[in-house]
């Protein structure tokens, strides 16, 4: 059981940093396009963070030079500048472009498993370990046996033969029909 | 051996087998993603099943009009299934595609709709000069802000409207005969037995 608990906190351990490290910021926004209010442009830095450039598709708008990425930074900006909280900015992008535009996608029925897979995963692979555990503690442990009645009539009967044939030494030299 | 030693070491084997197992079917599923599967970096269009978007695109053309939502959808004037193509001259596949938008313009006699996007006019007017011009009507759209609207983030791109207006279809780059025959001709004559 002591083994089962290393394995877990292992598991754990592996598995934060991977959450915790997030890719290096590259950032390409253009001078001409950032705005003036400091406050205005961080929150349109922010956003263009979660949304992905089509053109590239695995970077997000704010790391990517493509033509598009930059015309998607603009549009962030501007409708933060008419006043749109960011997640209208967000829901303007997803109408156009569907939810596959935001780096984070949303919790619905239809992204359910890819939020729920990592968890179902580690869960059932604990659950393995755990019944793997569980069914060889009996060998390890040096728990006396204490059920000698646990034999079928056959496994007597043929116990019962090899102690009549075989003399303590032939038995010592002979090879066991172990695996 | 007994019975139970036997099937201990089938067991073992069968165990021994398992990675193997896993390992062949995920070279299975990923060989079959690769070779058979669908493009991942076609994103299917967030428009689908929604009206046209509410741009106004102004003419390229003199002697031709641009198009709004107004051109689509249950007027009088459009009972039938219309074609947006996405293009620009800059844009080489666009030039790939543009003999089988001629041909689907002039053979299956459906209207369609250019939208020149990112382009000047002066090397759109002479691209299509030299191609030929097989548009009904044309938007100009040199910012590329119409195709934003239209959810656009490829060259070329081909939208199917419906008769009532509504997206049913986008494919991105450029048509091939395939695409042609497997894609667009069924839809087509799907919309026009409806």
């Amino acid at each position: 059981m002591r083994n089962f608990c290393l394995i877990v906190s292992i598991l754990v351990a592996l598995a934060i940093p991977a959450s915790v490290i997030t890719a290096t910021p590259g950032f390409a926004v253009l001078p001409d396009e950032k705005l003036s209010d400091p406050n205005l442009e961080n929150r349109a830095r922010e956003i263009s963070k979660d949304i992905r450039c089509l053109v590239c598709q695995n970077q997000s708008i704010d790391d990517s030079n493509a033509d598009l990425a930059r015309d998607l930074r603009i549009i962030v900006r501007e409708r933060l500048t008419a006043g749109d909280s960011n997640q209208q900015v967000k829901d303007y992008l997803v109408a156009r472009y569907g939810d596959y535009v935001l780096l984070t996608p949303p919790l619905n029925l239809e992204t359910v498993f890819l939020w729920a897979g990592p968890f179902l995963l580690v869960a059932i692979g604990m659950v393995i370990i755990f019944l793997w555990y569980r069914n060889r503690t009996p060998e390890t442990d040096a728990t006396p046996i204490t059920n000698t009645t646990g034999l079928s009539p056959a496994e007597r009967q043929r116990l019962a033969e090899l102690m009549a044939e075989e003399s303590p030494q032939e038995r010592s030299t002979e090879k066991s029909g172990k695996m | 051996m007994t019975q139970d030693a036997h099937r201990a070491k089938r067991n073992k084997f069968l165990l021994g087998l398992l990675p193997l197992l896993i390992f062949s079917g995920l070279i299975g599923a990923m060989g079959y993603q690769l070779l058979f599967g669908k493009d991942p970096s076609l994103i299917p269009s967030a428009l689908i099943g929604d009206p046209v978007p509410r741009v106004e695109l102004e003419a390229l053309k003199q002697d031709k009009p641009g198009f709004g939502p107004q051109d689509f959808g249950p007027t009088p004037g459009n009972d039938q299934p219309i074609l947006v193509n996405v293009f620009a001259s800059w844009c080489v596949p666009c030039r790939a595609e543009h003999p089988i938008i001629t041909a689907l313009a002039e053979e299956q006699n459906i209207p369609v709709y250019g939208l020149n996007s990112k382009d000047t006019r002066e090397a759109a007017l002479d691209w299509l000069d030299e191609l030929g011009d097989p548009y009904t009507r044309i938007g100009y759209d040199p910012t590329g802000r119409a195709g934003i609207e239209w959810g656009v983030y490829g060259y070329p791109e081909t939208f199917l409207i419906n008769p009532q207006g509504q997206v049913v279809y986008k494919y991105v780059g450029p048509i091939s005969p395939r695409i042609l025959n497997e894609e667009f001709l069924p839809r087509i004559e799907a919309l026009r037995a409806q």
